[in-house]
């Protein structure tokens, strides 16, 4: 799937913004959840780390833990409890193997 | 004399009432909630700015949801409110809290009432792990709070009301519902019925939800069971394949699923305060064991609403008031005599009503044996039902702790939440033992995923 | 140590009755953060620790299961240079007692560790140290020790034991008896009951380890990470496994309770943690941790194990209160102590552990802190 796997019903007259995920420029609404603007774009969050392929979240309630995604600053965000805010930087691949390295 | 300190966490139906009544009764509760409005789930409100009305979002239930919302909107003003704070621990007395990012505090506390609700029960089924499979309440969520649809053919499975309510709230606001595909079988539910009678209106409500569901030609399977989801790693879901009432095999072609079981209790706060468990076999979960009124084992510690006792929204509202009655009796303010009574016949009935859903739309724990060896049980740790069984046989892990430490089921992000009960009856299976036998997974600390960023807290307990 | 010695015994051809209160591994063995180091270990502990390091990479070959067991190096870093000198010392010492470590600092130490935080300006490493997973550890070895044809009986309370006559005398709290000319008390933080009931009483207290682990994360950091300090909150530790997740422990322990079986990280421990984690290998602040658990394990007032033959009692053994620092020394003790029973010997020099050097003044005692803690991870 290449986005768009929720499908807007209604409310779709809400403010634009954009943010970016995987340096690509999405477009969201205001008030969308970031859950809501990725899937809406890239169509998954982030990559099962056990090989079992790409996730999109399971409960949408903060319960299951499942929509976890990094900034491109590395801060952690829960996707489904995270209202999108104008020029979020996310990433949807995992940390490289670096990452405890200070620079 | 200082006023007694008492903290409610949760702001769903549990929580507003128990705040509410003990707003009443002169006292100015702490109100802990990790969400960002209050409302719970099933009347999660939606966000600021988004136009939609109480009917159009609540349907038959609008009323309720909106005269809860209100009567937090008229306490709000007299509670000490902390939105967007996670109740991540508790120790003797004090509620250990994640606020504004990394920081955290120790609430102290002569009562506690913990309102935590619950989550979806789930049964895994091969493929659950695909992008695209989510539990019944997201599936509600995606509509009530972001007006969206989790993709654009959905089939709902599993069983309970929630089932045909989820499913029939989508199609009345215009989303593809392919297929209702229920466990239980009519029989079941025919069987259930002097139970369920005991809340006519609800069972009348489920009907219409049916009549919603026929009229626009929706697939409603009973006595069906899940074979598996299919779909792409790359892509997610792409169908879902059952055994139909009569045992052909029926596929649907979707992007989407929507899977849920009934209820499960979030009891991870009243676990970490120590309150003693007991295994209720008719639903096959172990539950905090409380008094009538929702005390706890633990002096001081309340449970109410659907993280103790599965009673639904209604029998969540009582809860919490009867509840807050408790706590203001036991710090010496009892309430006047009729109160309790009265709310303890409500609850006694919706606990009847309780007890006929259970037969209506039953637990189907023999999928669990029938799971596949290929099929993940452990979505966070992908830990598929094989992994689990080779653990049982070739290294003796029949209790569910030892079961965990050997095969890593419940070790992840979600820390059992969405595994443990299956797991435990493929252990059990396995074992050749009684469920009960297997026990529960141990509650640890935090209760949800806790930032190693988080700062300890500069002073001395908050209160 | 119980199921180490109960295969190892087996392995000399005698027969071997395992009893276990609970399941194997299930308490300290079960619950500890894993270490395989021998670096910053009592120095005349060494010989003991060197010859349970061989058996560890054996374990596959030996119980065909390895328990996970990695060899990473471990790496202990300081924060100053008077704790630089320590562990110099140490370094010094230990080459005399077959321990080569490598003391690294300057440029050289950013380049092979770069994940440690501004503030550790050198460090201690062991090429050979590694970690493993202790739920697995002992359960492999009391399976392999069944298969190898020993008893061994779970879920088995010892209420009592005596000795009557040549036998020593079990009894069970389902009301079996087990006897035998021969018996070790392995029981960890409750086998001070045990040795007092032979009138051998011991100071033991309990304490419960503060233990965390975090999510997983792509396996970027290899050795195990410690500190060498003379502040006990300072002393965290870290392994990262290779399916990603974190393991952490160390600062200050929380209460246990025998009698319960429980034992709880306390809040502000694990914030305290975190605090020092985020100080040793700032990166880590980015994770988030997913779970806490603590166990009971059993402290010896001089922080030394008690292991060895009894002081009063012919036939009696024991090797129990390892202090926090027994994980790596499991197959060690097991192969030591079944050499020693079997025998009547051990090549492995244990007089420091003996149970008599607390006859003169047994006194359950408060445990006096540790004035020089250096690393005990």
């Amino acid at each position: 799937m290449t986005g768009g796997r929720f499908i807007r019903l209604a409310e779709t007259v809400r403010a634009p913004l954009q943010l970016m995920a995987d340096g690509k420029p999405i477009a969201a609404l205001e008030g969308d959840t970031l859950l809501v603007a990725l899937l809406g774009s890239v169509g998954h969050l982030r990559h099962s780390e056990f090989g079992d392929g790409v996730r999109s979240g399971f409960c949408l309630m903060g319960a299951c833990q499942d929509c976890w995604v990094w900034t491109e600053s590395g801060e952690r965000l829960r996707a489904c409890t995270t209202v999108v805010r104008e020029g979020l930087r996310v990433t949807t691949e995992p940390l490289e193997a670096t990452w405890p390295n200070r620079t | 004399m200082a006023q007694p300190h008492v903290i409610v966490v949760g702001t769903g139906p549990a929580g507003v009432r128990c705040a509410e009544t003990l707003v009443a009764a002169g006292l100015t509760p702490t109100v802990v909630d990790e969400g960002r409005r209050d409302g719970g789930q099933i009347y999660r409100r939606q966000p600021e700015g988004f136009k939609r009305s109480y009917a159009k979002l609540y349907g038959s239930e609008a009323k309720k949801a909106e005269d809860l919302h209100c009567s937090f909107e008229a306490i709000r003003p007299k509670v000490d409110y902390r939105p967007e704070t996670l109740a991540w621990n508790v120790t003797a007395n004090k509620l250990h809290v994640l606020h504004d990012g990394n920081h955290t505090a120790a609430l102290s506390f002569d009562a506690l009432v913990v309102c935590s609700g619950a989550t979806d029960r789930l049964m895994p089924v091969e493929g659950w792990n695909l992008a695209g499979c989510y539990s019944l309440g997201a599936a509600q969520i995606a509509l009530k709070s972001q007006a969206c649809a989790i993709g654009r053919r959905v089939v709902f499975m599993g069983t309970g009301p929630l089932l045909y309510l989820v499913a029939s709230q989508y199609v009345q606001a215009g989303a593809t519902v392919l297929a209702v595909l229920d466990t239980s079988r009519f029989s079941q539910r025919v069987r259930a019925l002097p139970a369920l009678a005991v809340r006519p209106g609800l069972l009348l409500k489920g009907i219409a939800l049916n009549r919603i569901l026929r009229k626009a030609g929706v697939a409603v399977h009973s006595g069906i069971t899940p074979l598996r989801i299919t779909g792409a790693a790359a892509t997610g879901v792409q169908g879902v394949t059952v055994l139909d009432g009569n045992g052909s095999e029926r596929n649907f072609d979707c992007d989407a699923v929507a899977l849920g079981y009934h209820l499960r209790a979030e009891s991870q706060l009243a676990d970490l305060a120590r309150c003693e468990f007991q295994f209720d076999s008719e639903s096959r979960q172990w539950l905090p064991k409380i008094d009538r009124d929702g005390r706890s084992t633990i002096s001081g510690v309340y449970l109410a609403g659907d993280g103790a006792h599965l009673l639904g929204a209604d029998g969540a509202e009582a809860a919490g008031s009867l509840a807050a009655l408790a706590v203001l009796s036991d710090l010496g303010q009892p309430p006047s005599p009729d109160q309790m009574p009265r709310l303890r016949r409500t609850l006694d009935k919706m606990d009847r009503f309780r007890r006929g859903l259970i037969k209506a739309f039953p637990w189907p724990h023999a999928q669990a044996a029938a799971l596949p060896d290929s099929a993940v049980v452990c979505r966070c740790e992908t830990i598929t039902a094989g992994e689990l069984r080779r653990v049982v046989n070739d290294m003796g892990g029949s209790e569910m702790n030892r079961a965990k430490a050997f095969s890593r089921v419940g070790m992840g992000r979600c820390q059992g939440r969405f595994c443990g009960h299956a797991a435990a009856e493929v252990v059990a299976h396995a074992a050749g033992i009684p469920i009960e036998m297997v026990g529960r997974l141990r509650g640890q600390g935090p209760v949800k995923p806790l930032p190693m960023a988080a700062l300890e807290n500069p002073g001395a307990a908050n209160v | 140590m119980g199921a180490a010695s109960a295969f190892f015994l087996r392995k000399r051809g005698r027969s071997v009755i395992l009893l276990e209160r609970g399941l194997v591994g299930q308490q300290a063995s079960g619950v500890n953060f894993g270490n395989v180091r021998r670096q910053g270990r009592y120095l005349p502990q060494l010989p003991l620790a060197h010859r349970s390091r061989a058996i560890w990479g054996q374990m596959k070959e030996l119980l065909g299961d390895d328990a996970e067991f990695l060899v990473t190096g471990h790496v202990r870093g300081v924060y100053d240079e008077a704790q630089a000198a320590v562990v110099e010392e140490y370094a010094k010492d230990a080459r005399g007692w077959g321990l080569d470590l490598e003391l690294v600092g300057g440029s050289e130490f950013r380049r092979r560790f770069p994940f440690f935080g501004a503030g550790v300006i050198c460090g201690s490493y062991s090429p050979n140290d590694g970690h493993a997973n202790p739920r697995l550890a002992a359960p492999a070895f009391g399976r392999a020790a069944a298969r190898a044809g020993a008893r061994v009986i779970e879920n088995c309370e010892v209420l009592a034991i005596d000795k009557d006559g040549e036998d020593f005398r079990m009894q069970a709290a389902d009301g079996r008896t087990f006897r035998a000319p021969s018996a070790l008390i392995c029981a960890g933080a409750w086998g001070d009951k045990l040795s007092a009931a032979f009138g051998e009483p011991v100071p033991l207290t309990p304490h419960g380890p503060s233990m965390g682990v975090t999510e997983p994360v792509p396996y970027g950091i290899i050795p195990v990470v410690g500190v060498s300090s003379k502040v006990a909150h300072e002393v965290v530790y870290f392994r990262q496994v290779k399916r990603g997740n974190i393991v952490f422990g160390g600062g200050l322990r929380g209460p246990a309770y025998p009698d319960l079986k429980r034992a709880y990280v306390l809040p502000e421990n694990l914030l305290r943690q975190l605090r020092e984690l985020r100080r040793l290998a700032p990166e880590l602040g980015k994770l988030q941790v997913l779970r806490t658990w603590s166990g009971i394990e059993g402290y010896m007032r001089d922080e030394l194990p008690v292991m060895g033959p009894s002081g009063r009692i012919s036939g009696l053994y024991y090797a129990f209160g390892f202090c926090g620092h027994g994980f790596q020394l499991g197959p060690g003790v097991g192969d030591v102590m079944a050499e020693l029973i079997d025998t009547g010997a051990t090549t492995t020099p244990i007089e420091p552990f003996h149970i008599q050097r607390f006859a003169a003044s047994p006194a359950t005692a408060q445990t006096t802190p540790r004035a020089a803690a250096s690393a005990t991870a």
